[in-house]
């Protein structure tokens, strides 16, 4: 039996929280992964051994789903998530630019977080909102008709 | 899937013939079952389809579509197409695209899974070039001892998860990401090593590509350039059909044999991986003969000339009771036989025995008595159809793997499972309706407690009771001392629970015991036997299918060596040596004068060589310097002996006490059958030459009798399967010929002509009626007191059998399993300081060992857990010797211990 330290009872109890609305069933298992992402940003290994435990599932088929659905994330991301849109409509309307332009600004290669934790950068297939391209999307906030100076300002509002 | 209730047909036109099938068939289903051939990849027989890959597709004639078969109900008057050039192209096709992604393809066409998909692409032709694209460039996945993926090979048909899910229950690899980067893996990117992987290797026989395939098959060559051979596993009583592969004399790969009647198409981690001993170097090849402490090379002439003269002189000068023989519950069939018919009859004693004493005794001369056979009343295949099953003194999953899985079944299948065990094992807290843990040692108790609830309820079933048992009435004022009350003090068990599992068991219309060493290895084992019975009768359930009384025998041949009687008691099939129309039966037979008086047990043979009234020995295929009880005795009853004689495969603890060393042939070196556990008398061929100059151990038997005067002119192994047929009643039937197939037969197969016994004791009982017996608690011969204020109990653990003589040299099943552990509850580890990993001083009246502690909820508190395999920590250095008066054996699984930290 692992030895089970103060700080694993911890995060234990954490879960149990972050869950608690949630019946104990296979049915669980992706609402659960929402909330526990929500909870801490991403989905991080004893947050699935929780879930798989929790939810009465093995942890093989919680690991499937969380490395199925491009929702979840399994390593810690930026404060913010910042999604350009690659979608035909934005690509000829200029995506790609803006793109590069957030690229060169945080200094990151795509997927990854800047170093002080403040953005990760990744590109989506279509937001739904053509008719506003080029489209980002910073957390659950739609930017439309931007431009790269446009893109670049938006990311300074979340700076501070 | 078919549904078992339906009993209405559909009919369907396949390829212009007509086929009814049941309804709720699929189109595959019927296919198949008229022999009509539908090709596919991700689906298999056992497993739920899925319709993923696309292959099985055909052709529905009035709507034009293409459906997959697998999936696709069979509707009445349906038409289908299994094949035109639609189809064809359709199939290739898709071949093609999944071909696009791997960049090998293993080339074999032999009739193993692993070519399903190899032969395909020859049959539609496919090129590899044809849709050349980007590949996958995943790690393959090889950190552990066994078997390797190899993603390149990989089709992504699941079948590997599917059978790890839906066959084995364990899911411990699924697909890992989305689209073209999806990989087979376990969770977290952590080796197999750190899941729920058992390695029982269910997904390498899944896979239709080869990509997973065992690192022994890898390491020896060539995979596909291989013999197969149909043999019978040695591991546990399961008796699972496997097929062996092999190249250039050795074993490079094991499977399970799909025509497998026990087993079906599984086998546990020891049977798929653990048989690499075989190959190994370190075999005895050559007999040694011991001069000045040093073993020293012998011709057989030499060594056979040594044994047979000593072994004479000592008949000679002490009488022939003064030689004893262990016999082995390893060996065949028709090696027991002839080495109890040696002992007997070229020796002149009726001193042989073997390890069944220290494991089935009791229940032998339990079930006996009771029942009047002692073998297991119903088959494997009928326990996923008990509606009940109370399973006691049985580690199940870990001990039968395949047995636990058919118990998972009828968990699935909605039985109710009771487990009563001083360890929570794994199948209490898996599958467990309800979990009871009694003090080691207390079963008479929590037993009989049972049954005068059932008798105070009205639950009993009188009518079985009045027809067909006797002594009921004794039995049942014996049961009154039982109260709730005083079970709940003896035993620990909550009185509420054991009510509830009563009236559990006693409800059951289709109720199953399992049991094994946890109920016999006690001074009081055959009263513990004798009070399942009891149970078992009160409530009527014996005697019907998937309803009885079921001891989980230990070893391959544990059955057949007790069936051939390698027993002091008894000859072959039960025969009692002090019945006169049985000795003048086998006088006659055997052409010599037979000694009227039983021999003695394991443990007294032992005994008796300390005190210097056995004087020579001969042990076949045993082990007792780590098998038997309190170690320190057998050491000096061993070195006692004037003579002994070892006959094994390796050099094992027991056989540096040898003076002669003859090597014996492994089970694929020889031919034979074995009885497993469900009375199966199963044939197996030989798969490979016999290793250096080792030889078959019927040979070696026949030629030690030759020069001790008592020819034994066998030809070949049959001849002797044809001899038992003829002097064994409950084997009548069973002669080589009639055995030589897969299924083999189960026994008693008392006419020429029969088919065999699924069940025992239908309609009535082999002693005619079952007797009740009246027993009355006795505590077990030690309990923790002030200086050793532990209880021990010993048993199994799943990847190691026995005395590891042999998985102990299995290079993977001892890279994950190399050292002895304690079991030790996390509030006794806290009160003496110890963390999992610590040395532990673990004494006894008898001995001591040190022993890493293993912390673990399993046991309860004031109890430890040692698995008995390990001879460097050996378990039986602290167990204590004392005997069941009835049944002589040891009680191994409860005595008092003291543990100290170590340093």
């Amino acid at each position: 039996m692992p030895e089970i330290n103060e700080e694993l009872r911890k995060m234990q109890n954490t879960y149990e929280k972050i869950l608690e609305d949630l019946p104990e069933t296979r049915e669980s298992v992706i609402p659960a992964l929402q909330l526990v992402q929500k909870s801490r940003g991403y989905l991080p290994g004893d947050g699935l051994e929780f879930i798989a435990d929790y939810t009465d599932t093995p942890l093989a088929n919680v690991y499937s789903i969380a490395t199925f659905y491009s929702q979840f994330y399994l390593e810690p991301q930026g404060e913010h998530t910042v999604k350009v849109c690659q979608g035909t409509a934005c690509h000829i309307k200029g995506a790609n630019e803006i793109y590069e332009a957030l690229l060169g600004k945080l200094g990151i290669a795509p997927g990854e977080v800047t170093p002080d934790g403040k953005f990760t950068l990744t590109t989506v297939r279509c937001l739904g909102a053509c008719s506003l391209a080029p489209v980002m999307m910073v957390d659950d906030k739609v930017y439309g008709n931007q431009t790269p100076d446009e893109a670049r300002d938006v990311l300074d509002e979340y700076r501070d | 899937m078919p549904n078992p209730t339906a009993t209405e047909l559909v009919e369907i036109e396949i390829n212009g013939e007509k086929f009814a099938g049941e309804q709720g068939s699929t189109i595959l289903e019927i296919a198949r079952e008229n022999g009509i051939e539908i090709p596919k990849l991700c689906h298999m027989d056992q497993l739920e389809p899925t319709g993923a890959c696309r292959m099985c597709l055909v052709e529905l004639v009035d709507s034009g579509k293409l459906v997959t078969s697998c999936t696709h109900p069979a509707e009445d008057g349906m038409k289908v197409e299994t094949d035109n050039e639609r189809i064809h192209r359709s199939r290739k096709l898709n071949l093609e695209l999944l071909l696009s992604n791997n960049t090998e393809v293993v080339d074999c066409d032999s009739d193993e899974t692993r070519c399903e998909f190899s032969k395909l692409l020859k049959q539609y032709d496919v090129e590899v070039e044809s849709y050349a694209g980007e590949k996958r460039n995943h790690e393959n996945i090889e950190d552990n001892p066994f078997f390797k993926l190899d993603h390149d090979k990989c089709i992504l048909c699941g079948r590997c998860v599917r059978a790890c899910e839906e066959i084995r229950g364990r899911s411990a690899i699924d697909f890992v990401g989305r689209g073209f980067d999806t990989k087979i893996a376990p969770p977290l990117d952590r080796s197999l090593t750190e899941g729920t992987c058992q390695f029982c290797g269910q997904c390498v026989d899944a896979c239709p590509t080869g990509a997973l395939t065992s690192k022994m098959r890898i390491e020896k060559g060539d995979p596909t350039q291989v013999e197969k051979t149909s043999t019978v596993c040695t591991y546990c009583g399961v008796g699972c059909r496997m097929n062996v592969y092999t190249k250039d004399g050795e074993v490079v790969d094991v499977a399970p044999d799909p025509e497998a009647p026990a087993n079906d198409i599984r086998i546990c981690s020891k049977g798929r991986f653990g048989f690499d001993f075989v190959n190994r170097d370190d075999r005895l090849k050559q007999p040694l003969i011991k001069e000045k402490d040093e073993f020293r090379e012998a011709s057989w002439d030499e060594a056979l000339d040594l044994v047979s003269e000593k072994l004479s002189e000592i008949k000679e000068n002490h009488g022939s009771n003064a030689i004893a023989g262990l016999s082995s519950a390893t060996c065949t069939n028709e090696e027991n036989y002839l080495f109890q018919k040696f002992m007997r009859a070229t020796v002149g004693t009726n001193g042989v025995d073997h390890c069944a004493r220290l494991c089935h005794a009791s229940t032998v001369a339990g079930l006996v008595r009771a029942f009047g056979s002692g073998a297991m009343t119903n088959s494997i295949g009928e326990i996923k159809d008990a509606d009940t099953i109370l399973i006691t003194g049985s580690n199940t999953t870990e001990s039968h793997p395949v047995i636990g899985l058919e118990v998972k079944k009828a968990v699935e299948n909605g039985a109710d499972l009771i487990v009563v065990d001083p360890r929570e094992i794994d199948i209490a807290k898996e599958d467990a309706t309800m979990y009871l843990r009694q003090n080691s040692g207390s079963d008479v108790a929590w037993i009989m407690g049972m049954i005068r609830v059932i008798l105070e309820e009205g639950l009993w079933d009188e009518k079985f009771v009045e027809a067909r048992t006797e002594n009921f009435e004794e039995m049942r004022e014996a049961a009154e001392e039982f109260t709730p009350d005083r079970v709940e003090e003896l035993t620990g068990i909550d009185k509420k629970k054991l009510r509830k599992a009563a009236r559990l068991y006693a409800n059951a219309d289709r109720g199953s015991i399992l049991f094994a060493m946890g109920i016999t290895q006690h001074s009081h084992g055959t009263d513990n036997v004798l009070a399942i019975a009891n149970l078992a009768m009160v409530t009527g359930n014996v005697g019907k299918e998937s309803t009885g009384v079921n001891p989980l025998r230990g070893q391959n041949n544990v059955q057949g060596a007790c069936d051939l009687g390698a027993l002091p008691n008894v000859y072959s099939g039960y025969q009692n040596v002090d019945l006169e129309e049985n000795q003048k039966k086998f006088e006659d037979l055997w052409d010599v004068d037979l000694d009227p008086n039983p021999g003695l047990t394991v443990v007294e043979m032992i005994r008796e060589a300390e005190k210097g009234n056995v004087n020579g020995m001969y042990i076949m295929g045993e082990n007792p310097m780590v098998s038997d009880p309190d170690l320190g005795h057998v050491e000096k009853g061993l070195e006692n002996l004037d003579f002994l004689v070892v006959q094994d495969i390796f050099m094992t603890e027991t056989a540096e006490y040898a003076d002669v060393i003859l090597p014996a042939a492994s089970f694929l070196e020889t031919s034979g059958t074995f009885t497993n556990t469900e009375r199966r008398v199963q044939h197996f061929d030989r798969a490979l030459e016999p290793k250096g100059n080792s030889r078959p151990d019927w040979e070696i038997i026949s030629q030690v009798s030759t020069r001790m005067g008592y020819p034994m002119k066998y030809g070949s192994a049959d001849e002797i399967t044809d001899e038992i047929a003829d002097v064994t009643p409950i084997y009548t039937g069973i002669t080589a010929e009639r055995v030589a197939n897969k299924q083999g037969l189960q026994w008693p197969c008392v006419t020429g002509d029969c088919t065999g016994t699924k069940y025992l004791h239908k309609g009535q009982f082999s002693r005619g009626l079952g007797k009740f017996h009246a027993l009355h608690y006795r505590e077990p011969a030690e309990l923790p007191d002030g200086d050793y204020p532990f209880t021990l109990t010993t048993g199994r653990m799943y990847y190691h059998f026995h005395t590891r003589s042999m998985t102990g040299r299995s290079q993977g099943l001892d890279e994950l399993v190399p050292e002895a552990y304690m079991e030790i509850n996390p509030a006794d580890a806290e009160a003496l300081e110890v963390d999992s990993g610590d040395l532990v001083r673990v004494s006894s009246r008898r001995g001591e060992i040190e022993i890493k502690a293993k912390i673990s909820d399993r046991v309860p508190s004031e109890t430890v857990f040692i698995p008995f395999h390990f001879a460097e920590a050996a378990a039986n250095r602290l167990t204590n010797s004392v005997l069941d008066p009835i049944a002589k054996i040891p009680e191994l699984k409860v005595s008092a211990v003291n543990l100290e930290k170590v340093g």
